[in-house]
């Protein structure tokens, strides 16, 4: 009877670790299968090991290329939704204006729609306009769709912030701009930065608005997308290794050092 | 025990609670009778809410038992247990209306018909009106009437109180003190009620049991608490204490006669709660309001046989019933004696020279071992 | 990603740190909004209305189109194509009723049980997002492939038998089936589920949960009658940023299904990026959008959410 009353109190905790390793097993299952050495095309049986890949990262033609028009779509588009973003979010929760409703669905809308409608529409635009399709609609649909993420990131931040403590800086003779850089703009500072993280990382794994609307521009995503048909190589895998490596040491680093400050604080 | 019903009695016997190397509450026996008001009063932190929730079942004790009545219920859960908690800012459920806030524990155990007893109780705590109001629809106060009738509903043998009045302001809790006090006596079940606020413990309940990192100092009627303290930290937790050191001179028939610097006190040995031997030091308690203040040169004027001592009055604060002063003495320099303002005397002001006086059956005496400002000031602290 | 996450209001009584709004400097405001609205206006809500034009225009790539008010188009395209509608729709739906399933568990194990592995669970909840999911998407290739252990699996437990029999899986295989491809869409967007969910049971209180119990409830009682009704907040905005994503997905049908599984994203991708029939393709997308915002409303409506706002 242990034996059950013990599985009844921990159901909960075993059934959560199973979605999480199910969450991860794709994760494992890439980076294992970057140190295969596949016989065919197709890297999605396991065949010997080797580490010919990590060795050649950029072994295979137009990868990198692809990788490095990601990277600088990821970040001005980061650049642009944020400073856009964030100047609407501070719109919205400290003055209030006419047709704020409108404002407000506007910037919902984008978040509700399925991928493919908008990135369907926007090609429609762009076709009507003649624009040549590329580096500069991509970025243009990118900012669009990151831009409601960093407003409700940032309009999150902003409300729980208290008034009184702008007033507070105001009654210490800070003048407006004084105000703002010094009590508001650091206070916000974590929520724009979980905005601009986020567009980041929506930008630079974005394929279907991409694939719309890129014309013959080639991204990291719609390299992997045309891999799939003709045949995907395991420096494939070695990327998606390095990034999720990268980026789980930036958070662990992160927190370590958040960590730290606040127990130097304490 | 008096009452010839006991299954309301709650009896702790070894009770006990660690959390790794920091011990919570020191293994404690606790008896409080059935029917009785009963307030366990201490700093927070001090172990008084984990004993709480041993009794409710949130929290399993390391060791002891838990009896209810005759049952031990200690390792039964809390949906099992005939004991029902007043939760600390109430936790009351904001997705139900009031209704059905108050009906859960009867919906919960299968009661069908729970219109008529729901609607008593909102009677019963003078919110018949609010019953379709959402919690967050109503005042502080309400709430609290809200989570008790929710309690009380269930007639549940013990009724736990976690710092029930904690979220209310001054006048509220005044009037809600005596609210729940007559909700107690109307139903009659025991109430054991947790409480940081001396005045809030001392109002309501027949017995405090006065909590101290996690041991009980002292036990019993308020007034007897107050009287006469066991330890320096019940005196200086419960209102305020003068304590002075003094050497033990003499002992007298039932009297034991102590110096104090050049002075001679008188305690009577009842009231010494430690063992005194010649030569041997005690500490002497006086509260500041059983002492009687008079001008130096009116020093003529007292009666033989109160104690005595002579100081110089540096500071005089007019409170309005009274005037708090205190006075600079060779024995103590900070003693404080509240004088009612009944005829003020124009010439004790700061700087003149004042007997202070007492009669020697207020005084008590302490072990002299024990930290003479254990329980000083923290009841303000620990309330913000 | 946050967005609805943040959606829950506060449960609390209104707060009195209510914004003030300024008075001073009337048009600062505008200027603020100006630049990302005019953004908005013209790539997002512009493109609906060409989208809308381009919809009821009749002609060819190479003629040109005009706008003939052919509302036919509309009725072709329901017509030909509601297999894949309806699809989407069950798909969608499935892949939601499967993260609810899956996501709730780990929502909850982190919100109440994690203790101070909270956080590590957390990030590695979110991790996999920094792997371009097109990569983790062609990994389930590999986990379901015909003769990997998953299969063999099921297999020797005849559930694929019982799958097949429902018409999930085809014969002894899982890959280019429904199956897979609710399997892809439930791990695409789980995490979309899990988010808003964690940070709706986040904020119940404990003392709740305490109460619950103090009042005669048992663990499962406790859940029912007050975790889950608290929870519907991060329920309701977890099943939506699964549903309207899934629904208009084409990815997991592309990579994990076959042609028996296209979905409509698939068809609206092939109508605009192959065939360049634009009025068609435009009429899907905007049958879509239209499904799905009817969709989404009535069921927020019916939700009755609101009544916890």
């Amino acid at each position: 009877m242990p034996f059950v009353t013990w599985l009844k109190r921990h159901l909960v905790v075993i059934a959560g670790l199973c979605t999480l390793a199910y969450l991860l097993l794709p994760n494992v299952i890439v980076t294992v299968f970057s140190f295969n050495k596949p016989k065919g095309r197709f890297n999605y049986e396991w065949q010997q090991f080797s580490t010919d890949a990590w060795k050649d990262p950029c072994g295979v033609a137009d990868m990198c290329g692809s990788l490095s028009i990601s990277l600088q779509i990821a970040v001005w588009a980061t650049v642009g939704a944020t400073i856009l973003g964030t100047m609407i979010a501070f719109a919205l929760v400290r003055y209030r204006f006419r047709a704020r409703g409108a404002v407000n669905s506007l910037i919902f809308l984008p978040m509700a729609m399925p991928e493919v409608v908008m990135a369907a529409s926007l090609l429609t635009l762009f076709l009507n306009m003649g624009a040549q399709l590329g580096f500069w609609t991509i970025l243009i649909a990118h900012i669009m769709f990151c831009l409601s993420f960093v407003v409700t990131a940032v309009k999150a931040r902003v409300m729980s912030m208290d008034p009184r403590l702008e007033e507070a800086a105001r009654d210490l003779y800070a003048g407006p701009v004084q105000t703002f850089v010094r009590v508001t703009l650091p206070i916000a500072a974590p929520g724009i930065a979980a905005g601009a993280l986020l567009s980041f990382a929506l930008s630079f794994d974005d394929f279907i608005i991409t694939n719309f609307n890129a014309g013959s521009t080639v991204t990291f995503p719609m390299f992997v997308w045309g891999s799939a048909q003709r045949g995907t190589p395991v420096q494939i895998n070695v990327i998606g290794t390095a990034m999720f490596l990268v980026a789980v040491l930036f958070v662990l680093v992160s927190m370590l050092v958040t960590n730290r400050r606040n127990s130097q604080k304490a | 025990m008096t009452t010839t019903d006991s299954s309301g009695d709650v009896r702790l016997t070894g009770i006990g609670k660690t959390y790794g190397s920091f011990t919570a509450v020191h293994p404690l026996d606790l008896t409080v009778p059935q029917g009785s008001f009963f307030a366990l009063l201490g700093a927070s932190g001090c172990g008084k809410t984990t004993t709480l929730r041993m009794i409710a079942g949130l929290e399993e004790p390391t060791s002891g038992t838990v009896y209810l009545g005759d049952q031990e219920v200690t390792h039964l859960p809390p949906y099992k247990r005939p004991v029902n908690t007043v939760f600390q800012s109430y936790a009351l459920f904001p997705h139900l209306d009031i209704f059905e806030n108050v009906a859960f524990g009867l919906r919960r155990r299968g009661i069908k018909s729970v219109k008529k007893q729901v609607e008593e109780m909102l009677e019963l705590v003078q919110l018949g009106e609010q019953a379709r109001k959402k919690p967050h629809q109503l005042s502080g106060g309400q709430q609290q009437r809200v989570a008790v009738a929710r309690a009380l509903i269930n007639h549940p043998k013990v009724l736990l109180l976690d710092e029930p009045l904690g979220a209310l302001d001054l006048k509220l809790r005044r009037q809600m003190q005596l609210e729940l006090k007559r909700i107690q006596t109307e139903v009659g079940i025991t109430f054991i009620h947790v409480t940081h606020d001396q005045e809030e413990a001392m109002t309501m309940a027949d017995t405090v049991a006065v909590m101290n990192a996690g041991r009980v100092e002292q036990l019993g009627a308020p007034t007897d608490l107050y009287e006469n303290p066991q330890t320096t930290f019940v005196a200086n937790f419960l209102g305020t204490s003068n304590l002075i050191e003094a050497e033990v001179d003499t002992k007298n028939g039932g009297d034991i006669v102590l110096k104090a610097g050049g002075d001679k006190l008188v305690l009577p040995e009842s009231r010494c709660a430690a063992p005194t031997k010649t030569g041997g030091k005690v500490l002497v308690g006086i509260r500041p309001e059983k002492i009687a203040l008079t001008h130096a040169d009116d020093a003529g004027s007292i009666p033989e046989g109160r104690n005595r001592i002579t100081g110089k009055i540096a500071d005089a604060s007019f409170i309005g019933v009274s005037t708090q002063y205190v006075i600079d003495t060779p024995v103590c320099d900070e003693f404080a004696v509240y004088v009612q303002n009944v005829e003020r005397d124009g010439r004790l002001v700061p700087g003149a020279d004042v007997v202070l006086h007492w009669s020697p059956a207020h005084t008590f005496g302490l072990d002299a071992a024990q930290d003479i400002d254990a329980g000083v000031e923290t009841v303000e602290e620990e309330a913000a | 990603m946050s967005t609805l996450t943040e959606a829950p209001p506060p449960l609390a009584p209104a707060e009195p740190a209510k914004q003030s709004p300024r008075k001073r400097g009337r048009f600062t405001p505008y200027w603020l909004l100006l630049p990302g609205l005019l953004w908005l206006v013209i790539f997002f809500a512009l493109p609906m209305i060409y989208q809308a034009s381009t919809s009821v225009q009749t002609g060819s790539l190479e003629e040109g189109y005009k706008v003939t008010w052919h509302l036919a188009t509309y009725w072709d395209a329901l017509v030909e194509y509601w297999p894949q509608f309806l699809r989407s729709v069950f798909y969608a739906a499935a892949a939601t009723v499967m993260c609810l399933l899956l996501g709730y568990p780990l929502a909850y194990l982190i919100a109440f049980r994690a203790g101070r592995w909270r956080n590590l669970i957390m990030i590695l909840v979110i991790a996999p997002f920094f792997t371009s999911f097109l990569i983790r998407t062609l990994a389930w290739k590999t986990i379901l492939a015909d003769n990997g252990p998953v299969v063999h699996t099921l297999n020797t437990l005849h559930i694929l038998d019982l799958t097949d029999w429902i018409g999930w899986t085809a014969g002894d295989r899982v890959l280019a089936t429904p199956l897979a491809v609710v399997c892809g869409l439930t791990y695409n967007f789980l995490p979309f589920m899990i988010l808003p969910l964690y940070t709706s049971l986040e904020r119940i209180d404990g003392r709740l949960h305490e109460a619950a119990g103090d009042l005669y409830a048992k663990p499962w009682t406790t859940f029912r009658k007050v975790t889950f009704p608290l929870s519907m907040p991060g329920v309701v905005s977890g099943t939506l940023l699964t549903f309207i994503p899934a629904a208009g997905d084409y990815v997991n049908a592309e990579l994990l299904g076959s042609t028996d599984t296209r979905m409509i994203g698939n068809v609206i991708q092939t109508q605009f990026l192959r065939i360049l029939d634009y009025p068609t393709a435009a009429a899907l997308s905007f049958i879509l959008m239209a499904a799905i915002l009817f969709m989404v409303t009535v069921y927020i409506r019916r939700s009755g959410t609101e009544d916890l706002v």
